[in-house]
């Protein structure tokens, strides 16, 4: 199989995961302003710092509105990292390789795509955002699920999920970083009731508050839930899933040495923590850290299989949220084949 | 409503299927009659089948927008079939076997000794004013001796019915996968015809293409690695590119998938590692290929392809340089090239051609530019040439200035009457201009397509085929020739 092949499908994959994500925690976040006190809401702000978009965002927005925040996480395509470029980006990169993706894979995220961008102003509104979301989610599911059922489970296959639960991992540990930075003091209280609240919240920002439940039998609180988050082994967003699916995958593919050799070692320390004994700077600290070696995992992928990035044009995306993408896409020249 | 072929107004063209207003050419008055019990509507539930079946196959071609982008276009098809009997065919496909040995031997020629420019047949200053000439191909020996393993001529018919060559097509002709798809849909709208009338198969076109290409490899022992070199999504041929490629079981690369080692091999890099490419079914211009050799700022091409190329480490389809037998001066000279090479008439004649380089052709045709088609020597695709009945006067006088700056650049043909097909025009049958475009491969053996791709242009009275400025297609049948039943 061609490295660009490959490269294609790895990012097809995660930009579409990042545009569900992206839905997910715009819907969850609307959620659960409603359930808090105006006083102790931490309003729209945390998202675009789950993001880490927050230069490009200050560059164009007066404030953290909840109406700019949803802009430009929705439908502003200066933000690569919004769900309107991140379907546009996954629709180039699923353009190249049609002939390799199930047809009406391709057609579906054509789709998906044209939607995103035509009902924008419906995303928009307080009353039509809903709507708009869960259909957006609701396609990238669909997309996942044809995928997994028709295309070949081959090498393209395993770059389809190693795109997919990094991105998966990447955002589920941002999610949990800044989520849990803005919450409440520790030592207070009364506040107590909101906490629960705002952990349901991170909760269903990954779809995970009904199998907590299932799994836990405890109730709502932090340590079970970062726990649950980072390394219950069965729930399909948490890290520790991500982790494993990768080295499955990984496993498969030839030359897998140092890819697995990072998987590993992100693995023994993911295994290794202990939520509970880490306060919110440590727990910060360890996250942050975490992150550096997901990027590292994306550095050894793209190193091993991907085709190399031109000397004229350095890669500078070592950290895995690239919230741009290094594809040099086919140059536009009308004159090599005419007749 | 029925069809009323009495009503079909051909006359003063040559129709490939209908001979006068009612009746039929030999071989296909049966058809006619059929189309005839299957009536206008019919008919148009059937094109509009074959447009809804074309969509759902994903056949497009792509052009390019005023804003630049790129988008792809549903291809154009009329179901009415062009029909060519088999003894004609048999002749044609003699004819083009012999012209595209000569232009092979021509451009060999020309790399190396250029025999027929010392013998005084050809002009050595029109090969010095070639635009398609690659002094970095001199000396060099493709495998087998052939530069030009595809090539695509296109065929018109004249009002007498006289079928002539109107260009070589010798860089990277495409149109051969839109052959093979009207064939697919074709089948699908006519499932009785075909029954009844079994048209000769084009179906194996890819494997005699890969077996084409497969006999060029330098390592001839091994199952070679084959791979067609794509200038990307953006190109207006991509679907064929891309067809091609999966027909033939190939990779479909693009040039960054591919370097060339130390070795001077060609390796493509793929996730097992790199793997060493043999032959490259190159859809890419030669002044795009290798940013070593040619155009510095290519960035479609691979460094040192050239190289290795003329290493024989890796062969290339076309060799580079073989368009410079398909510049339209120099076709004015094939008639004398088969000559040359072969001491043979051709089979297929050139169309009349004025070569402007020659004082009394350009006289001629400053002349006489109302009644000529002048074409500049290096376009296709229909660009820049002026149809003279078709043009205003403004226009001739810009085009006599050209030519008069550069008279080499330049050869006028008188404007022929090209034959017509009967072709769905809202919901009539009407005669429609064509051409055909059959595809001749070469290697170690010839071989002709079975027909080829008739290009038809859709609106009334225009004679420009071309897809990309409104022209349509149709499946063309070659008939075992019949007694009139």
């Amino acid at each position: 199989m061609l490295s660009r092949v490959a490269e294609n499908i790895y990012w097809l994959s995660r930009y579409v995961e990042r545009a569900e994500n992206t839905a997910r925690i715009v819907s969850v976040n609307a959620n659960l302003l409603l359930d808090l006190p105006r006083g102790i809401a931490p309003g729209w702000r945390p998202l675009i710092d789950i993001t880490g978009a927050n230069a490009l965002f200050e560059e164009h927005y007066k404030d953290y509105g909840e109406r700019q925040v949803v802009r430009f996480l929705i439908g502003d395509e200066r933000n690569t990292g919004s769900i309107l470029s991140a379907l546009g980006a996954a629709r180039e990169n699923c353009r190249t390789i049609r002939d390799f993706v199930p047809r009406e894979s391709w057609e579906l995220l054509n789709e998906l795509y044209l939607h995103a961008r035509d009902d924008l102003s419906k995303g928009l509104t307080k009353g039509g955002r809903h709507v708009y979301l869960k259909s957006l989610i609701q396609g990238v599911q669909t997309m996942a699920g044809m995928l997994s059922g028709t295309m070949l489970h081959d090498q393209g296959y395993d770059f389809l999920h190693l795109g997919r639960f990094i991105e998966r991992a990447d955002m589920t540990t941002r999610l949990i970083d800044v989520r849990s930075a803005n919450l409440l003091p520790e030592e207070t209280t009364e506040l107590r009731p909101f906490e629960t609240i705002q952990w349901i919240s991170v909760l269903k920002s990954l779809t995970g508050y009904q199998a907590y439940r299932r799994s836990e039998q405890v109730r709502v609180q932090r340590d079970p839930v970062l726990r649950f988050l980072l390394q219950h082994p069965a729930f399909p967003r948490s890290v520790g899933y991500c982790l494993e699916s990768l080295r499955k995958s990984l496993e498969k593919l030839p030359r897998n040495e140092s890819t697995l050799r990072v998987t590993g070692r992100l693995k023994r320390t993911l295994e290794g923590v202990a939520p509970e004994r880490l306060d919110q700077r440590q727990l910060h600290a360890f996250l942050d850290e975490f992150q550096i070696g997901i990027g590292e995992l994306h550095g050894e992928i793209a190193r091993t299989w991907f085709p190399p990035v031109p000397e004229s044009e350095p890669q500078s995306h070592a950290q895995s949220q690239s919230q741009s993408q290094v594809q040099t896409t086919a140059k536009t020249d009308d004159k090599e084949e005419r007749g | 409503m029925s069809i009323d072929w009495n009503d079909y107004a051909c006359e003063g063209f040559y129709d490939e299927l209908v001979e006068a207003p009612g009746r039929g050419r030999d071989c296909v008055d049966g058809l006619l009659q059929d189309l005839e019990d299957l009536g206008h509507d019919e008919l148009v539930a059937r094109q509009e089948a074959a447009d809804v079946a074309i969509k759902e196959m994903g056949i497009t071609f792509t052009v390019y927008s005023e804003e630049g982008g790129a988008i792809d276009r549903t291809w154009p098809f009329d179901i009415i079939p062009r029909i060519i009997p088999q003894s004609e065919w048999t002749r044609v496909e003699a004819g083009l076997r012999q012209r595209v040995q000569a232009l092979n031997l021509f451009i060999d020629d020309l790399y190396h000794d250029q025999h027929i420019i010392a013998d005084g047949v050809f002009p050595a200053d029109v090969l010095a004013k070639s635009v398609n000439f690659r002094p970095q191909c001199v000396g060099v020996d493709p495998p087998l001796g052939i530069w030009a393993h595809i090539c695509g001529s296109d065929l018109v018919r004249d009002g007498d019915g006289t079928l002539y060559v109107l260009e070589d097509n010798l860089r990277v002709p495409s149109g051969v996968s839109y052959m093979l798809e009207n064939r697919l849909v074709a089948k699908r709208v006519f499932p009785e015809l075909f029954e009844h009338y079994a048209p000769l198969p084009v179906d194996d076109y890819p494997s005699q293409l890969f077996d084409t290409l497969a006999a060029l490899s330098p390592r001839p022992a091994d199952y070679p690695e084959v791979v067609v070199l794509t200038p990307g999504i953006y190109n207006s041929a991509y679907f064929e590119h891309a067809y091609l490629a999966q027909q033939m079981g190939c990779e479909l690369v693009e040039g960054r998938d591919l370097f060339v080692d130390d070795d001077d091999c060609v390796y493509m890099r793929t996730v097992d590692g790199a793997a060493r490419v043999d032959v490259i079914y190159r859809r890419v211009d030669d002044l795009f290929l290798d940013p070593e050799a040619f155009r510095p700022d290519s960035a479609l091409g691979v460094p040192g392809l050239l190289r290795a190329w003329k290493a024989g480490k890796v062969a290339l389809a076309n060799a580079p340089g073989a368009g410079v037998a398909d510049d339209k001066v120099v076709y004015a000279f094939v008639p004398e090239i088969i000559r040359y090479y072969l001491d043979a008439d051709p089979i297929i004649p050139n169309v009349p051609t004025y070569r402007c380089m020659d004082p009394e052709s350009l006289a001629y045709t400053l002349e006489h530019m109302e009644e000529l088609v002048v074409k500049p020597a290096n376009e296709s695709g229909g660009y820049g040439m002026l149809v003279g009945p078709a043009s205003t006067k403004a226009e001739r006088e810009r085009f006599a200035e050209l030519i008069k700056k550069d008279p080499r650049n330049y050869i006028a043909q008188p404007a022929l009457k090209l034959s017509t097909v009967p072709t769905i025009i809202g919901r009539k049958l009407e005669p429609r201009h064509v051409d055909l475009r059959p595809f001749i491969l070469s290697a170690d053996r010839q071989q002709v397509t079975m027909g080829g791709l008739t290009r038809v242009a859709m609106r009334k009275g225009s004679l420009v085929v071309n897809s990309s400025q409104g022209g349509g297609s149709k499946d063309t049948w070659i008939l075992p020739d019949c007694t009139k039943d």
